[in-house]
């Protein structure tokens, strides 16, 4: 099990309250098809991915951002208990649609990318940390399917 | 591989963070010793509170390199075959190169995404991860 602080905990509330799931979910997911473009063999049936500009404005990519930062959101509510939150979601992306869990970390190196360019300074290191902390925790949680 | 817009980009940014280049290298350095504490463990002498002189200092010597490398991206094999050597011969102790740099990349992304805001755009993202890539690389190369 892992432990959160009460400032982790704080950090991490604080800063989602702040934020809008719409925004930084399609940002999220649309750079990582951009910064990573080997992630785009899970998105086949998404239309339109050949450049960044298609990315961004893909409706499909924004559609799926918004639900993968919802779920962040399910997590946040969740910290204790991110493998039960997380074992629907998990068996999905393991066992039917076979993502390399490797994949989970990298969206969340970016979502704390997003979060900075979005917070500025305001996204100091000590919410770097529990961001970065949230973010790992979440891709375990998926990945415990994998075979 | 990084195409020629993603060498514009490249410049185009830090063109624009001239000036700040000690504050962003220290901050970067700050922030992976604080986001991924393992990282500690390469500067045991090191005082680790922010804007301690020997961040500052090392972040001063680690933006400096990357600013030549910068300069002379057609060849980085090249401007970083000093640093390259460091780190292979003296640095011994550096025993996961490529992943401790990672964590490198990661913080100095944060620093000018923070920085940038918007202008932080995805292509500029992306071109920036490349050339992170593309360092971390030839400094790890002679490691075996």
């Amino acid at each position: 099990m892992v432990h959160w602080s009460a400032e982790e905990k704080q950090l991490i509330a604080g800063l989602w309250g702040r934020l809008s799931a719409e925004q930084c979910g399609a940002e999220a997911l649309a750079r990582l098809l951009i910064v990573y473009p080997w992630t785009q063999r899970f998105f086949d049936n998404f239309g339109n991915l050949s450049s960044p500009t298609a990315i961004v404005g893909n409706p499909k990519v924004r559609a799926h951002g918004r639900k993968v930062l919802t779920s962040f959101g399910e997590a946040i509510k969740n910290l204790d208990n991110l493998k039960g939150t997380f074992s629907k979601l998990s068996e999905l992306h393991c066992d039917k649609l076979h993502v390399d869990p490797e994949n989970f970390r990298l969206l969340g190196d970016i979502l704390v990318t997003v979060l900075a360019s979005h917070l500025g300074r305001d996204f100091s290191p000590a919410c770097q940390f529990a961001w970065h902390k949230l973010v790992g925790v979440v891709a375990h949680a998926l990945a415990l399917n994998t075979p | 591989m990084l195409t020629a817009e993603d060498k514009k980009l490249i410049q185009q940014i830090w063109g624009k963070l001239s000036g700040a280049e000690e504050e962003i290298g220290a901050e970067a350095l700050y922030r992976m010793f604080h986001a991924y504490p393992p990282t500690k463990t390469y500067f045991p002498h090191f005082d680790l509170s922010q804007g301690s002189d020997q961040i500052r200092g090392h972040g001063k010597k680690v933006v400096a390199a990357l600013g030549n490398a910068i300069k002379n991206m057609d060849n980085l094999s090249q401007a970083l075959s000093e640093l390259s050597n460091l780190h292979a011969y003296n640095l011994l102790a550096v025993l996961s190169p490529v992943f401790a740099l990672q964590f490198l990349s990661q913080c100095l992304q944060v620093v000018l995404a923070t920085r940038l805001g918007k202008e932080y755009s995805p292509e500029v993202h992306s071109a920036v991860d490349k050339f992170m890539s593309a360092v971390a690389a030839v400094l790890a190369e002679k490691y075996r």
